[in-house]
């Protein structure tokens, strides 16, 4: 299972050095410049190629390639073209309001879609479960984008009782105690129903479908001929079973805890630096991701190390 | 195939696919005409859904802040964003088909290498591929699709390699080689046709998905452009007059998750009906 692991990681190097290469030489061979960006439609051309000099772009790719590799691996991730400050704070301005935010809304979304789905399963067929359907798909059609919106609509405009941004009001430093809490918390029910809601329906969707193939196994009709109760049968050996698919769906959710709203900004400004920094860290999420996922399953179900190995 | 017929999610995704096709492909009949239209801009902006402008146009779901009509808007919007989705899967699923039927099939170093180049492209983060491509270049409808297209056919090649290389060890297949039948032969008129059918139900929960990522990338600014309607677009203009005419938002947004639910019922319903021995459960991706 090591080895296998071990194996595993290294094909994911591999993934995120090979990902992180294409987004090098593509930012490079794509229309559009730094330097034009930076300094603007006035600039002069020796203007433009001083600027250039200073940066080191109008050295040779495989030159320019080789430095950046060997600086970015010893941790000097360089500094953004655009804003002039170092890369690694521009990517971990956002890091730990997102990482709070999508970390709460994924541990309340999967608690609520296996809750969902855990009782679909159980009372399938009936109008309860076609209920349930009707809204576990229409939360995994919506577009989150939109579906923020519309709350905002309503409970910012219409009923005014929410704020729609920030991470706190202008008057949070002069609260105390609870009232602070209370406002903290204000701020963050919308980003967070938003992000909750969408994902509840796909792990819903999930964890019932999941359910619902275990419920053919001879080992459940085993335990329903011992005589257990239809709920037992349920709880403790079908959801049980069913919740190993369903971490390493987690595992893949890793990535969202990485805002795409730096990159885009990045990729516009062709802030170079930036935006292979985020395309690594990204990767690296996605990657690390399918590995967390992988190792948790074996280590719930051993039969699938060995299966595979 | 009863039983797809019989099946309530097929029936709702068939009749709401159906209708928004139907209107789509008979805009001119369904609407005022011009999506692009603008009237009296102080008289006729912002008008409230059900409501008749001075010249006595009528205006189902109200206007947008150039007192363009929402309605007009919507379906010319449902041609591109349709069209989108539809295009971005051809694109994705020939792709997977071809490279899913080489690697199940093919001789060689062939097959390692496309199984290698699969992998790869699944590993890559598609949101940051989508984002990335799109920004790189002048965003247009052309290249929403062909984004759509490159990132999207990974799924299929896995699926199509599994079913062409399980199908391969099948008696049918080695009667067919048996009786002399070029190789090409066997996979294109044996193998392939037996192969299809997880595939149409990828490609019909694909379709949501690919509307889903262009109205994504239209609402960001990266993929259709204004005044070309597409419902990713027409939501990012409801979003600055969303306490004014909120209807702006609003409209687009329902037509875009009928259209998705429609089509991941129908997907839903395909495989229980044409598969029943499948998984049947199967996650796919979310935009953002």
């Amino acid at each position: 299972m090591l080895t296998r692991l071990a194996a595993r990681a290294l094909a994911g190097f591999g993934v995120v050095a090979g990902v992180v290469t294409l987004t090098f030489f593509l930012l490079r061979v794509a229309p559009g410049d730094p330097v034009e960006h930076l300094l603007g439609p006035a600039a002069r051309p020796e203007q433009l190629a001083t600027q250039r000099h200073a940066l080191g772009l109008d050295r040779p790719m495989a030159v320019q390639y080789t430095a950046w590799v060997t600086r970015f691996v010893r941790g000097d991730w360089g500094i953004s073209i655009a804003k002039g400050r170092p890369v690694r704070t521009v990517l971990g301005d956002a890091w730990p309001t997102t990482v709070r935010l999508v970390g709460l809304s994924l541990l309340l979304s999967y608690l609520l879609g296996i809750a969902t789905g855990a009782v679909q399963a159980h009372r399938r067929g009936t109008r309860t479960d076609t209920a349930l359907s009707v809204i576990t798909v229409t939360l995994f059609a919506v577009p989150g984008f939109w579906l923020g919106l519309m709350l905002v609509m309503v409970f910012t405009y219409w009923a005014r009782a929410l704020p729609a941004f920030g991470a706190a009001g202008l008057d949070a430093d002069y609260l105390t105690g609870w009232s602070r809490i209370v406002d903290g918390l204000r701020h963050l029910a919308l980003p967070l129903a938003t992000l909750t809601l969408i994902g509840v329906g796909g792990s819903a969707r999930f964890v019932r479908g999941a359910m619902m193939d275990l419920a053919a196994q001879p080992f459940v009709t085993t335990a329903r001929a011992k005589g257990l109760t239809p709920w037992q049968v349920t709880r403790r050996h079908i959801l049980r079973n069913a919740l190993t698919p369903v971490v390493t769906l987690l595992g893949l959710s890793l990535p969202a805890l990485f805002s795409g709203a730096v990159l885009v900004e990045a990729v516009q400004a062709r802030d170079y630096p930036v935006v292979t920094a985020a395309t690594a860290v990204s990767a690296t999420l996605v990657v690390a991701g399918n590995l967390l996922a992988d190792a948790l399953a074996a280590w719930l179900d051993p039969r699938i190390g060995k299966r595979q190995a | 195939m009863k039983r797809l017929l019989r099946d309530r999610r097929a029936a709702f995704g068939v009749v709401m696919l159906a209708l928004v096709i139907a209107c789509a492909v008979l805009a001119p009949l369904v609407t005022g005409g011009d999506p692009n239209a603008q009237g009296d801009i102080v008289a006729t902006r912002f008008l409230a859904p059900l409501s008749i402008d001075a010249t006595g146009a009528f205006h189902p779901l109200g206007t947008d802040r150039f007192g363009r009509d929402v309605w007009t808007r919507l379906v010319y919007g449902a041609r591109i964003s349709l069209g989108v989705g539809l295009l971005a899967v051809l694109i994705s699923v020939t792709l997977g088909v071809a490279v899913g039927a080489l690697a199940g099939y093919g001789r060689g170093p062939l097959p390692l290498a496309l199984l290698g180049l699969t992998d790869f492209a699944l590993a890559v983060p598609r949101v940051v591929l989508l984002l990335l491509l799109a920004a790189l270049w002048r965003p247009s409808t052309a290249l929403v699709v062909v984004v759509l297209g490159l990132t999207g056919w990974m799924g299929v090649a896995r699926l199509v390699h599994g079913e062409v290389r399980a199908l391969a060890a099948r008696p049918f297949v080695e009667g067919a080689v048996a009786v002399g039948a070029r190789r090409i032969r066997v996979l294109a008129r044996h193998i392939l046709p037996n192969a299809l059918t997880p595939v149409i139900v990828a490609a019909a929960l694909g379709v949501g998905n690919a509307i889903t990522l262009e109205s994504s990338l239209s609402y960001l600014g990266l993929g259709v452009q204004p005044p070309t309607p597409s419902w990713g677009n027409m939501i990012a203009s409801g979003r600055d007059v969303l306490v004014n005419a909120p209807w702006v938002a609003t409209a687009p947004g329902v037509a875009l998750v009928l259209v998705v639910v429609a089509c991941t019922l129908l997907g839903d319903a395909m495989r229980d009906a044409l598969e029943p021995s499948a998984i049947s459960h199967q996650p796919s991706g979310r935009p953002c």
